[in-house]
């Protein structure tokens, strides 16, 4: 990894992190209390970032040929199956019993947030669990 | 507004755009598509020689999914810093719902492929429905159990 490739991605991800802490999507009551219909500011949080994304991820590649440090623009796989329903299904349950998602769990080790290190290596050992099983029903 | 709303609404928006601004940076740079979960996934590659783990997926990213997630670390130091309160943040949830819900959490999202950002942000912003069923989904099991935990005395 190149040092300039090195700093965009730290830059970017600082910027993610930053919007997570200054939306005060890095409080788990305050996600609780969007699951809980007393507060909606978690939609705006979340609409804001699709208005900004949406708008590069569609624009970036028709107007670039490739990316500015890198070769070809990623795809994400789309796939609606059962494990797509039934993770997502699971992954709202532990949600809304924690209000902590992976990258606030993340972004709160920043603010000295100690607690939430539970919620992080809950997250980490969930998808070991995860990775786990696949194999074995392989 | 207020009854939506009752802290204001600014900070949200404010923060939204930024993460988008992160999201659609990294993409401009790198072409890559900055879902937060899959860290905890690739991360285990360096740890773990199950087949699984090993997969060109995790492989391939798990370096810059780190430094991606380094950065996030950093930006919210940065508002710590600057913006936030001079002790350190704290939580009132218990740590076994913190726990208990983590591991819910991980094991979902990477069952599923995805979590807030990955079929929220990044999902949903390449058009893919399956990732709006994934959200509504989630959101949908989020309420109940937010309730639920409510209900039964947790916090």
């Amino acid at each position: 990894m190149s040092v300039s490739k090195f700093l965009a991605i730290l830059f970017s991800g600082a910027l993610f992190g930053f919007g997570l802490a200054l939306s005060t999507m890095i409080s788990p009551e305050v996600v609780l209390g969007f699951l809980r219909f007393q507060d909606y500011g978690l939609m705006l949080v979340l609409g804001g970032a699709v208005c900004v994304t949406l708008l590069v991820y569609q624009l970036a590649p028709r107007i670039l040929s490739r990316p500015l440090l890198d070769d070809n623009f990623a795809i994400r796989p789309s796939l609606l199956d059962r494990d797509t329903i039934l993770g997502a299904a699971i992954f709202g349950l532990g949600w809304g019993i924690c209000g902590v998602c992976p990258g606030p769990a993340i972004a709160a080790l920043g603010t000295g947030n100690w607690d939430l290190l539970v919620a992080l290596a809950g997250i980490a050992v969930g998808a070991y669990a995860q990775g786990w099983l696949k194999d074995a029903n392989q | 507004m207020q009854s939506l709303f009752p802290l204001g609404w600014g900070h949200y928006l404010e923060g939204g755009l930024l993460i988008g601004l992160g999201v659609s940076l990294l993409f401009v740079m790198t072409g890559w598509i900055g879902g937060m979960s899959s860290v905890f996934s690739s991360t285990w590659s360096f740890v773990s020689t199950r087949a699984f783990f090993q997969q060109a997926r995790f492989v391939d990213t798990r370096a810059w999914r780190l430094v991606f997630a380094a950065g996030l670390v950093l930006g919210a130091t940065v508002w710590w810093a600057w913006m936030g309160p001079i002790e350190h943040l704290q939580t009132g949830i218990p740590l076994w719902q913190l726990g208990a819900g983590g591991v819910l959490v991980g094991f979902g999202a990477r069952l599923s492929n995805g979590c807030t950002s990955g079929h929220g942000i990044c999902g949903l912003s390449s058009m893919q429905w399956p990732s709006l069923v994934a959200v509504l989904t989630f959101m949908a099991t989020g309420a109940l159990a937010a309730n639920a935990v409510l209900f039964l005395g947790g916090h």
